[in-house]
């Protein structure tokens, strides 16, 4: 243990995911041999995120208005919805450019074990989006690995008797393993090769 | 430092770092062990889907200082395939919940002695998983029988007959939790219901594996039997488990 403000900073800092107390304590001390301007640069950013950064309103996507960037953009495809996971999947299907619709984000997967069931997702507001009849199609991109198929096989469920073409992206993606891993070449084979859930 | 080799069924799957997992399994010859799947979030690991829940794996791990966790947890160094049933169990929502309760279960009831084997457990868990994968029974039945059985193991066998306190033969029309299931009117606890005699005998199927006679239940005995089964396997345990709540009955 060392003393308060220090201390302090080490709890903070293993307090972020994926970060143990013997990194946290690896961090602290770069933070304070580092120099001052720097620092002070990273609290800026920090704080920055806080104040501007919002989640899109209709989407759930990471904003800086109401809405986000795609949801705005008046080319992209309203007819086509892809739903993934985290905001950090949205970033990782753009740079395939095969997409030309909009997203959807869920804020996670069903995890029973986790105490994470559909009611703690945006689903609700997905079953709202599709309700005026405008999307034709969703892409169920959730992650390759369990949690993400069984949210999959959900929504499927859930989507299917309004009608709708309902994929979910395949080929190319081995199982068990987080979509924002997947290379760019694989991810946009796996957009090509989507196929029709039938549930 | 060594090689242990054994075979187990994966529980639980947790994130660390940045793609790696820790893997919680019930083995077969060393009960519950957590050990670190390295890489296994990249997409193109070697591991990928072998140890993700429900999945049955001969497993090679690599243990660092003391037999199991202390520190440093066992590094898993090898995973084969022995039985896949997630795959199957993702693409019915109902038995994907049903089988998550179980995971849950069968790694409370097996986690106070780390290391020991719970051999019966672990049988148990195998043919609840199979069973469920081959979907010959409606899920929820499937679990509620795993949970009387797998109480049973630990010590807590329920009654659904017999009294459970003075042991007068049955049918006994009272049940209770804290009574260790059915009572008669003499030894009842205050607190006991009255399930319809139907409830009671699908339990008694239920524990003993009598599929003919629980597959012809009715949807209204299933759910009341489902409530007494919860409620008997909250009453002994200290903490609930969690995904029991989200579990999809039909
Ligand atoms: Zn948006
Ligand atoms: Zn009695």
């Amino acid at each position: 243990m060392y003393e308060g403000v220090v201390q302090d900073l080490i709890d903070e800092l293993g307090r972020l995911p994926g970060v143990g107390p013997k990194s946290a304590q690896r961090i602290a001390f770069h933070l304070l041999a580092a120099d001052p301007a720097d620092v002070r640069r990273l609290v800026h950013a920090l704080v920055e995120v806080k104040d501007k950064v919002r989640f899109c309103a209709t989407c759930g996507n990471v904003a800086e208005s109401e809405q986000c960037r795609i949801c705005l953009d008046p080319r992209r495809d309203v007819a086509v919805i892809c739903v993934v996971e985290e905001s950090k999947d949205v970033v990782a299907i753009e740079k395939t450019r095969e997409f030309r619709g909009r997203y959807h984000v869920l804020g996670g997967a069903i995890s029973p074990i986790e105490g994470v069931g559909p009611d703690d997702l945006r689903i609700r507001e997905l079953m709202t989006r599709l309700a005026d009849g405008v999307v034709t199609e969703l892409i169920l991109a959730t992650d390759p690995n369990l949690e993400g198929e069984a949210t999959a096989t959900y929504l499927a469920r859930l989507c299917k008797p309004m009608g709708l073409r309902v994929t979910r992206l395949a080929s190319g993606l081995p199982v068990g393993g987080d979509l924002e891993y997947a290379d760019e070449v694989t991810l946009g084979r796996a957009f090509e090769g989507r196929r029709l859930l039938d549930v | 430092m060594s090689l242990l080799r054994d075979e187990g069924v994966v529980l639980r799957a947790q994130k660390l770092g940045e793609a790696d997992r820790i893997i919680t399994l019930l083995t077969r010859d060393h009960g519950i062990v957590r050990a670190v799947a390295r890489g296994v979030r990249k997409t193109k690991s070697k591991f990928g889907a072998r140890v993700e829940p429900f999945a049955h794996v001969d497993v090679q791990f690599f243990t660092r200082g003391s037999e199991f966790p202390g520190r440093g947890l066992p590094i898993i160094t090898q995973a084969e395939t022995l039985g896949a049933y997630g795959g199957r169990l993702a693409l019915d929502y109902a038995a994907y919940t049903s089988g998550t309760a179980i995971l849950e279960t069968a790694e409370r009831l097996t986690d106070h002695e780390r290391g020991q084997p719970a051999l019966q457990q672990y049988l148990l868990l195998i043919g609840a998983l199979r069973t469920l994968a081959m979907g010959a029974h409606e899920p929820g039945l499937v679990l509620d029988a795993f949970l009387l059985r797998s109480l049973a193991v630990a010590g807590y066998a329920p009654s659904f007959v017999d009294c459970a306190r003075c042991g007068l033969d049955g049918p006994n029309r009272f049940f209770s939790v804290q009574g260790g299931g059915t009572v008669c009117g003499d030894c009842r606890p205050a607190g006991s219901v009255v399930p319809s005699p139907e409830t009671l005998s699908l339990l008694g199927a239920l524990l003993t594996g009598d599929w003919g006679r629980a597959d012809a239940s009715e949807p209204r005995h299933r759910r009341e039997g489902s409530g007494l089964v919860a409620a008997y396997l909250q009453w002994h345990l200290e903490r609930g488990i969690r995904s029991l709540r989200l579990v999809e009955r039909s």
